[in-house]
């Protein structure tokens, strides 16, 4: 399986290759590159051996770029079939740039996938920090501006307590290997926050649902895979059987879905079912037995599945009415049949229904939890399965395509986005059938067998008599043209509010100093001046520095000089 | 593409409804009837009940959703609170 052209076409150096040859070409050529290039990535994963495979030196660290195993494969492969399942569903309605960004972010992730130290590491986090925003950006919309510059401030901030948690620890150990570690000191609990901002931990939870539903309908199908998946991924490789990760995770998927249950914006409810799923892969992590890792991992690669799925869903939806606001919608399946099963398959998925890929991992967690006699852990998995149907099993497809008839009668997906929703549709079913598929490339041997007779009964009583809930408590439901407030409400009202006052405190006293400056320099060689008129010094000492550097073109030096250290360093 | 036609599509009768209802009714009892046969005996005793499943299951989300009535009165703001209304 080995070979030594790995060393040089490795899965994440031939997706990044493949980028500027989207911008470049036209038409089918491009095309082919956007559908092919994905596919020859995920076959090189394949490729890549257990183990360091290439070693380099920086200044006295040894550098791992590439190394394998069974769970960097696992999350490889998830990486590139979604990268190539999001350019199908793209590549006909995108812009060039906005594929040509999602792919970059994309191999960021495979990146990360195969990353044998933390410097390596890093630096396709923070790949994908910026090729993430621009994603956002593409969204194209004044408030994508905005969300994507919040998007982007939280993920430099975690960005660099990750970076000053490596520095340290190297520092300390003189090592910068990936090994797993407990949060005991200053080191280990800065990069374990490092990471927890990325999977949406709380009290930062809020980026996620703020920033995603602003990119475009394709845009925002790319989001939903790689940032908190990578983040799981490394949390599995460097902090397995973190007892605090236990409550984090029971807190993501509470918050998750009670979020959700408030909101009305359809994009946004997923986005809240993303913090709560990536909640219950955290919890798994803290748990921490080969059982739990396990269920952590298959959940996380059939989560990425059905999440993308029911983003295409209400992607399409968003594509071909410019709503996504629940509001506004309702009685779609009557021109939206593929869309709409889809959704629904999605829905079904992604709550854990026996025969879909999402009953066959969940699962597996919630043993873990039993096997090690965590009671309120097991039952409060339990009340929050029955909640995932009840925000995003059955409120998802329920206000979108049926409700009431909002008199909209839009056509059905286009043939590739159709194609890219029945592919990921028809694995989210294959891997609830043959879960086994799925559970052989697992890191650890699988003895577990979700359809025993109990399970099954117990998950489907559950599930059930949630949809009675749901139908039950609808007039309790009714959905408000409302936004609710979180944790981000400290940065975008008070911080700004504060800042605000700041400045302007700021301004009266330099405005205050520059006019004794100059009516004192005056004195020396200018006639004193009528009221209004401004003096060359004024205007000289009135330039404000900060000002001159726009976001953009710092976002955009930064790019550039990000890209040019990955190439060199790649080399 | 988009039209406003109102019509009378068979899913919204009331009729159809009144029967996924009675389907969906016979779905739930099925479902506490199997395990009766199953004979679970779950992981902490109290979970080996018949139909715990399905009072577990009713009750977290009739719970879930007053906590979410109740946050909302205090969290829920108009849709231009933060002055971006993305209509």
């Amino acid at each position: 399986m080995a070979s030594p052209m790995i060393e040089w076409l490795s899965p994440t150096m031939v997706l990044l290759a493949s980028t500027p040859l989207i911008g470049l070409l036209r038409g089918h050529f491009r095309d082919a590159v956007i559908l092919v290039v994905p596919l020859i990535s995920l076959w090189l994963v394949w490729q890549v051996p257990d183990g360091v495979v290439m070693t380099l030196s920086f200044f006295e660290y040894r550098i791992e770029p590439i190394e394998g195993s069974a769970l960097r494969r696992l999350f490889g492969t998830i990486f590139a079939l979604m990268t190539f399942v999001g350019g199908l569903y793209a590549f006909r309605q995108s812009r060039w740039y906005e594929i040509a960004a999602g792919y970059v972010y994309a191999a960021g992730a495979i990146g990360v996938c195969f990353a044998g130290d933390l410097i390596t590491l890093f630096i396709y986090w923070e790949l994908m920090a910026l090729f993430s925003t621009v994603v956002i950006w593409c969204g194209g919309t004044p408030a994508a501006r905005q969300a994507g510059i919040r998007y982007a401030t939280m993920h430099l901030l975690g960005g660099t307590i990750l970076m000053i948690g490596i520095i340290s620890l190297a520092l300390e150990s003189g090592s910068v290997d990936i090994v797993p570690l407990r949060a005991a000191d200053f080191s280990t609990w800065m990069i374990l926050i490092g990471l927890l901002v990325n999977v949406a931990a709380p009290p930062v939870s809020a980026w996620l649902a703020d920033a995603y539903p602003e990119a475009s309908p394709t845009g925002s199908v790319f989001l939903s895979a790689f940032t908190t998946k990578t983040a799981v991924f490394t949390l599995i490789l460097m902090f397995p059987g973190e007892p605090i990760l236990i409550p984090v995770g029971l807190y993501m998927v509470m918050y998750g879905i009670i979020y959700a249950l408030l909101e009305n914006d359809a994009r946004r409810i997923l986005a809240y079912s993303i913090v709560n799923q990536v909640g219950f892969m955290v919890c798994a992590i803290g748990i921490g037995t080969e059982l739990a890792i396990n269920g952590a991992a298959s959940h996380a690669f059939a989560h990425i599945i059905y999440k993308a799925l029911l983003f295409m869903s209400a992607g399409v939806v968003v594509y071909r009415t410019g709503i996504s606001k629940c509001t506004e919608l309702g009685g779609l399946f009557r021109t939206m049949p593929i869309t709409m099963v889809c959704g629904v398959i999605g829905a079904l998925a992604i709550s854990g229904f026996p025969l879909t890929s999402g009953f066959t991992t969940k699962t597996m967690i919630s043993q873990a939890a039993a096997n090690e006699a965590l009671v309120a852990v097991y039952f409060l998995l339990a009340a929050a399965s029955a909640g995932v149907f009840l925000h995003a099993g059955i409120k998802f497809p329920w206000f979108v395509f049926f409700q009431k008839d909002s008199g909209l009668r839009p056509k059905d997906a286009p043939w590739n986005m159709s194609a890219a929703m029945i592919l990921f549709a028809a694995l989210c079913i294959f891997i609830g059938v043959f879960p086994e598929l799925l559970y052989r490339h697992l890191p650890y041997a699988v003895d577990f067998n979700a359809y025993t007779p109990t399970k099954v009964i117990y998950y489907l009583q559950l599930l059930l008599f949630s949809g009675l809930a749901f139908f039950l408590l609808l007039p309790l439901m009714r959905r408000t043209r409302t936004i609710s407030l979180d944790v981000d409400w400290l940065w975008r009202v008070a911080l700004v509010a504060l800042s605000r006052n700041l400045s302007s405190w700021a301004h009266a006293t330099t405005a205050h100093l520059n006019n004794r400056w100059v009516r004192w320099l005056g004195q020396f060689n200018e006639r004193p001046s009528e009221p209004g008129y401004v003096t060359r010094k004024q205007k000289v000492l009135r330039i404000d520095l900060w000002r001159n550097w726009s976001i953009g073109s710092t976002a955009l030096w930064i790019a550039v000089l990000l890209a040019s250290y990955v190439a060199i360093y790649a080399t | 593409m988009v039209n406003s036609i109102k019509d009378d599509h068979w899913l919204e009768r009331p009729k159809t409804v009144k029967r996924l209802w009675y389907g969906f009714i016979i779905l739930l009892v099925l479902s506490v009837v199997a395990q009766l046969y199953t004979g679970g005996k779950g992981y902490f005793g109290i979970d080996g009940w018949v139909g715990f499943g399905a009072w577990f299951g009713f009750l977290a989300c009739v719970v879930l959703v007053i906590i979410a009535k109740i946050l909302g009165k205090v969290l829920k703001r108009e849709e231009s609170f933060y002055g971006e209304s993305d209509d």
